[in-house]
């Protein structure tokens, strides 16, 4: 399968969780990651310096109208939605929160799935609320592929489970395996 | 969220169907969402059909053809009306620092606030306005192409419930008096000082298909062009462009920008975080 583009959702436990598996993607990833994490209102800029100097890959804040690049790490911005357009460029919303979040994941993955359908990689990480369940879902019905952390190896296990009981995913995978497996899947 | 009716396999159908209704609503109504962001759109349309039971996109279509009334909740939908008092206090905190001690300097100035919403960013400018001495001083165009909205702008009546957030970002925007100064509680409300919207003409103006609205000396338009194209943001920042006096001052959300517009080069940035722009005095 030619996957085009992963996307990831997570809160709580989230950055623990990306600490380990962005900078194992290598500096050869061949697809962008577009990564919902809730960390409330505050800007992204002290993460995102942080996962630079830790990925051999570019970690940036998605921007609206930005065209959406391979082997690029992109994060949503706090307090907007992200969505990805069918041209594949993102756009904002300030829209309500969805799932008392904004950015939502379930927004992210959506669009996503409208975008790339079956060539895309969803994946639910660490986070204390079932936002995601539902787009993981779709992704599904839309022919892509679906994984999630292994509850247990999660530092806080809500989110892989609300998204475990609407998705039986293709991939149920403990946090340290997780890298190598999109190495895997992204390289065929 | 998404409509059961609509899936992986029939997507084109979709953007088929989608494509007829902005047509038919351009056609109809002279609104024209045909160059908003397809996926924001279609959203908002999904989450229409599923609301209102209607089983399919061409069936709305159908409905909205016929039904004004119907039409004008749906454009609510499209619009997303969501604002709130001192959004992002350190554009305020900025707008403070670098604009007013230049429109201090001035006699007399106008602002024009487009795509203002329910008002409540109107309000935020006319208290700054106002500690700083200068409402007495400007002239306010608020504009929005949702009429609904404008009449609750208008009123200044806003929930209760809300206050305390708003209360919050007026003290990290700098304000220097206290929020209550500024609005009586009423029940479950709360209804903001006529004397702050004294100098606001609040109107109806489409950013799409209107032309320029005044000359003026600032613009505000913050978290609109975030829902347009790329090609319908760059016409739009042109309008901006003709309608700000040499010198003016153009306000955008802090996710917006002037970059790659066409426009970068007329425009000195002022503050490239908070997207406080100055036209150039060629
Ligand atoms: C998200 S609100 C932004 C409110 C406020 N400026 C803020 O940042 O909090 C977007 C507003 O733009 C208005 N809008 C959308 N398209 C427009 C158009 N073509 N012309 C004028 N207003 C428009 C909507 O009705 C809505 O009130």
């Amino acid at each position: 399968m030619n996957y085009k583009a992963i996307v990831i959702g997570t809160s709580f436990g989230g950055l623990e969780a990306l600490k380990i598996i962005l900078p194992g993607l290598g500096k050869e990833f061949p697809v962008p990651v577009i990564i919902v994490l809730h960390i409330g209102d505050h800007s992204n800029d002290t993460f995102i310096n942080y996962m630079n100097s830790i990925c051999p890959l570019k970690v940036t804040e998605a921007e609206n109208n930005e065209e959406i690049k391979p082997g690029h790490i992109y994060f949503a911005p706090p307090n907007y939605h992200l969505l990805i357009e069918p041209d594949f460029t993102f756009s904002l919303s300030t829209e309500e929160k969805y799932n008392y979040s904004r950015p939502s994941i379930d927004i992210l993955f959506e669009s996503a799935a409208w975008a790339y359908s079956k060539n895309l990689i969803g994946i639910i990480l660490s986070g204390a609320n079932s936002d995601g369940a539902y787009g993981l879902k779709l992704i599904k019905e839309f022919g892509g592929m679906t994984l999630v952390q292994n509850p247990c190896s999660a530092t806080s296990p809500t989110m892989p489970r609300a998204a475990l009981k609407m998705v039986l995913p293709e991939y149920r995978l403990k946090l340290e395996d997780i890298a190598v497996k999109l190495v895997e899947l992204t390289n065929g | 969220m998404t409509n059961g009716a609509y899936n992986e396999t029939n997507a084109d159908l979709l953007n088929i169907e989608m494509q007829l209704l902005m047509e038919a609503i351009f056609l109809r109504y002279g609104y024209d969402f045909r160059n908003y962001s397809k996926a924001h759109i279609r959203r908002r349309v999904l989450h229409h059909l599923s609301m209102s039971l209607i089983p399919n996109v061409t069936m709305l279509l159908d409905r909205i053809l016929r039904d004004r009334d119907f039409f004008s909740n749906f454009l609510d939908d499209l619009s997303i009306n969501v604002t709130e008092m001192f959004r992002d206090p350190e554009f305020y905190k900025s707008l403070k620092y670098n604009i007013i001690p230049k429109l201090k300097t001035y006699a007399y100035f106008k602002v024009w606030h487009a795509g203002c919403s329910t008002g409540e960013e109107v309000y935020s400018i006319a208290i700054l306005l106002k500690e700083e001495g200068l409402l007495d001083r400007c002239q306010i165009y608020a504009t929005d192409f949702n009429r609904k909205v404008l009449e609750t702008a208008k009123e200044g009546v806003y929930q209760k419930s809300d206050i305390e957030q708003y209360d919050k970002n007026y003290v990290l925007s700098g304000g220097s008096g206290k929020l209550s100064d500024y609005y009586k509680s009423r029940y479950g409300s709360v209804i903001f000082d006529k004397n702050l919207s004294s100098k606001v003409v609040f109107a109806d103006h489409n950013l799409v298909t209107d032309n320029v609205f005044a000359e003026v000396n600032m613009i505000l338009c913050r978290n609109v062009l975030i829902y347009f194209e790329k090609n319908l943001q760059d016409r739009v920042i042109g309008l901006f462009y003709k309608s700000l006096v040499p010198g003016g001052i153009l306000c955008l959300g802090t996710k917006e920008s002037i970059k790659f517009s066409g426009y970068e080069n007329l425009f000195e940035v002022v503050d490239e975080k908070q997207k406080i722009y100055k036209r150039k005095i060629l």
